[in-house]
């Protein structure tokens, strides 16, 4: 019995040391990073310039609005579109927010999620909705979402530094790698689940392609596509506190601090600050996620206003 | 009337090769065949037949048989193999995409089995759906889907939403939409075939009113015989991709082209396809009244003809009255050796004559009632031939027997 393990041990060294080599996968991703470096550096650095663009005017925005703004637009908006108690709820999140001296930081981290969320839907929406048409592209996008999604977030956040130094644009582009993925996905799902009946009815009454996809496909698959941008913003918000390892600034700057130094109020007070964020962001585009339809009818508003939201999305 | 659209030698083969399996069907191979030997599926196989102007056309088989197929292609929502495909004598099958387009918000507009509506919008948007995509401006659209709405009595429905409505209210919508583009053909894939009984009834009810107020070229695809029989001006059975027989209602009951469609009385009431006009007979005795058409000649003619009734029609062939030997002998004994007597005085005052489109749900009591054969008369009052309970039970126990 013991030969016959130590012959199967054996057997496993020579096949080992016959077929296995050393892959130099490491070294390759180091040259093709050095290559891209050297010969796309025109190409890195419009993309630099138009994120921080965006991302340096955002959070320049919302750092510019007073307070008593943001505390208004939205209370108002969680009002309208979930009810009094989320409204309450948002004024006394914003006021614990601004209790703890995070106010500015919460602005930088809403510009960044804003500018990342804006650029992962212009690239992933029109995506998903070439990969609905295409099996064929499909098929080879959804290993790269896969790719996106699981290769520790870490890991290229090495290589945004190395093409665009530190701060926020780094900080963006991981964002929108890491939040892109349920967009395409959700908005791929989306087309791919209209009833058929409905995409031959569109076609039957002589829908060109372009109006199928607009007047069928993109509306009834709209609940879909409002989860998936909604997964995007959470998605965002949470990668934003990584990246401020890179220095991209807003609320991971406190949570930083706060394992760097062992502050643990500190860190806490940053966290607080993130998940009042997220709540707010996740409740607000969720309710999007709603038929729109059902804003018009003047009974279900009313109901909204009493706070009554229990129908389902997407009936 | 004139011919709308012809099908003509159309197959439809899903699959890889699809000319390959039109070479095997050309010799001879059946659909099980050639899926067994290349996994490709004979949808619909030389599929010939022609639809008039303003009638409805019901292709009617069970499901696989290919009718939705055809369906599908006659607006090319499945392209076909092979075949032409004309509308107006314009064949289909080579048009362009955008002629295409052009025909399908034109021309043929279509009705779905699960409604097919746009959930997110209202009844009068979902109306104006086919005119929307054409480019109509807004208030012209409205105003036509508004029409289409009042045509099958939603008008007041216009702004609710579609999760608002009924199945049956469902499907008025899908009719309003297709009527709304004033379609030269009307496609209605298993149109009702989801509502439940009692609706199905009153929308082919519906339906054969809005034919009844404008006549339309109307392609109605369905599974249910008894939903064919009562919609369908002519009938196309489909078993297995291919066409087996094409007619009317009656010409389908009478003579059944094979077993399978043979079959598909079994269990259906079709007291309601025949009229009096396809039962009754012109066997029975009849005299004809004319001066010196006297009692006792009509009785000679009956004993004669081993007749019991004798139906009496004038010269042109209106019915007059029905005698039989005893009102005949009855009156004739009333009478002088020298009077000939007039034979109105021998009718048989219980005998109603029926007319030809009687259905025979309707005739049944009577004729069972009858002791002579019930005659039946045409619009003009013409003598026609009788029913009597033999031929009755007759033509019902023929098509029992095609059913069994």
């Amino acid at each position: 019995m013991i030969s016959l393990y130590a012959g199967i041990g054996a057997f496993w060294q020579a096949l080992k040391d016959a077929f296995v080599v050393d892959l130099p996968i490491g070294e390759g991703f180091t040259a093709v990073v050095d290559f891209m470096q050297t010969h796309f550096d025109l190409f890195f650095t419009a993309i630099a310039d138009a994120i921080s663009f965006v991302a340096d005017n955002l959070t320049a925005f919302f750092n510019y609005l007073p307070p008593q703004l943001v505390f208004g637009v939205l209370a108002v908006l969680a009002l309208w579109r979930v009810g009094w108690q989320f409204a309450l709820f948002v004024l006394l999140g914003l006021y614990v927010v601004m209790g703890m001296d995070l106010w500015p930081e919460s602005m930088d981290t809403l510009g960044l999620v804003i500018a990342a969320t804006l650029a992962a839907l212009g690239v992933g929406l029109p995506l998903g909705v070439a990969m609905a048409k295409s099996d064929l592209l499909a098929a080879f996008v959804r290993p790269v979402l896969d790719f996106m999604q699981t290769l520790p977030a870490f890991v290229y956040l090495i290589p945004a530094v190395i093409f665009f130094g530190t701060g926020r644009v780094p900080g963006t582009i991981a964002t929108v790698i890491f939040s892109m993925p349920p967009a395409v996905r959700m908005m791929n799902l989306g087309i791919r689940q209209v009833p058929a009946e409905n995409v031959e009815a569109g076609r039957a009454f002589g829908c060109n392609p372009l109006q199928l996809l607009f007047k069928v496909e993109l509306p009834l698959a709209l609940p879909s596509i409002m989860a998936g941008i909604n997964q995007t913003i959470m998605l965002a918000l949470s990668m934003v506190v990584i990246a401020s390892m890179i220095g991209a600034g807003g609320l991971g700057d406190p949570v930083l601090a706060g394992i760097q130094q062992l502050r643990l109020g500190t860190g806490f007070e940053g966290g607080l600050g993130v998940v009042i964020l997220a709540i707010i962001l996740d409740r607000l585009t969720q309710s999007f996620a709603q038929r729109s339809r059902q804003r018009t009818a003047i009974s279900t508003r009313l109901k909204g206003f009493f706070g009554r939201r229990q129908d389902a999305p997407g009936n | 009337m004139s011919t709308k659209l012809s099908v003509e030698h159309v197959y439809k083969v899903f699959g890889a090769h699809p000319k390959r399996a039109l070479e095997r069907i050309e010799k001879g191979q059946t659909k099980d065949e050639i899926f067994a030997a290349t996994g490709m599926t004979v949808g619909v196989s030389d599929a010939c037949f022609e639809v008039e102007e303003g009638e409805i056309f019901v292709v009617m088989g069970l499901s696989g048989s290919g009718k939705s197929t055809l369906g599908r292609m006659l607006n090319r929502l499945i392209e076909p193999t092979a075949g032409s495909i004309r509308i107006d004598g314009q064949d289909i099958t080579r048009m362009t995409r955008k002629q295409l387009i052009a025909l399908r918000r034109r021309e043929i507009s279509m009705v779905f089995q699960s409604f097919a509506l746009m959930p997110h919008q209202n009844v009068l948007e979902n109306t104006a759906f086919g005119l929307a995509v054409a480019g109509v401006a807004r208030e012209q659209r409205e105003q036509k889907a508004l029409a289409a709405l009042d045509a099958v009595g939603l008008k007041a429905n216009a702004h609710s939403y579609p999760d608002e409505l009924s199945g049956g209210m469902k499907q008025r919508v899908g009719l309003a939409r297709a009527l709304a583009v004033d379609p030269g053909i009307l496609l209605m894939d298993e149109a009702f075939s989801a509502l439940d009984p009692l609706i199905r009834t009153e929308m082919q009810d519906e339906l054969l009113r809005l034919q009844s107020e404008q006549a339309r070229t109307v392609v109605f695809i369905t599974h249910d015989l008894d939903e064919a029989m009562r919609v369908g001006d002519r009938i196309a059975i489909m078993q297995g991709g291919t066409v087996v027989q094409v007619g009317t209602p009656e010409e389908i009951v009478r003579e059944p082209a094979n077993e399978y469609v043979r079959s598909f009385f079994r269990g259906v009431d079709v007291s309601h396809v025949f009229t009096a006009a396809d039962v009754a007979r012109r066997d029975q005795v009849t005299v004809m009244e004319r001066p010196g058409v006297s009692l006792r000649a009509a009785l000679e003619r009956l004993r004669g003809h081993d007749g019991s009734a004798a139906v009496v029609h004038d010269r042109g062939g209106r019915y007059q009255g029905v005698v039989s030997i005893d009102s005949l002998i009855a009156c004739i004994d009333g009478l002088g050796r020298r009077d000939d007597g007039h034979i109105e005085d021998a009718f048989i005052n219980e005998i109603e004559p029926v007319s030809v489109d009687t259905p025979l749900t309707e005739l049944m009591t009577q004729v069972a009632h009858s002791p002579y054969p019930v005659p039946v008369v045409d619009e003009g009052g013409r003598y026609k031939g009788t029913i009597s309970r033999a031929t009755l039970l007759h033509t019902l126990d023929r098509t029992d027997k095609g059913a069994a």
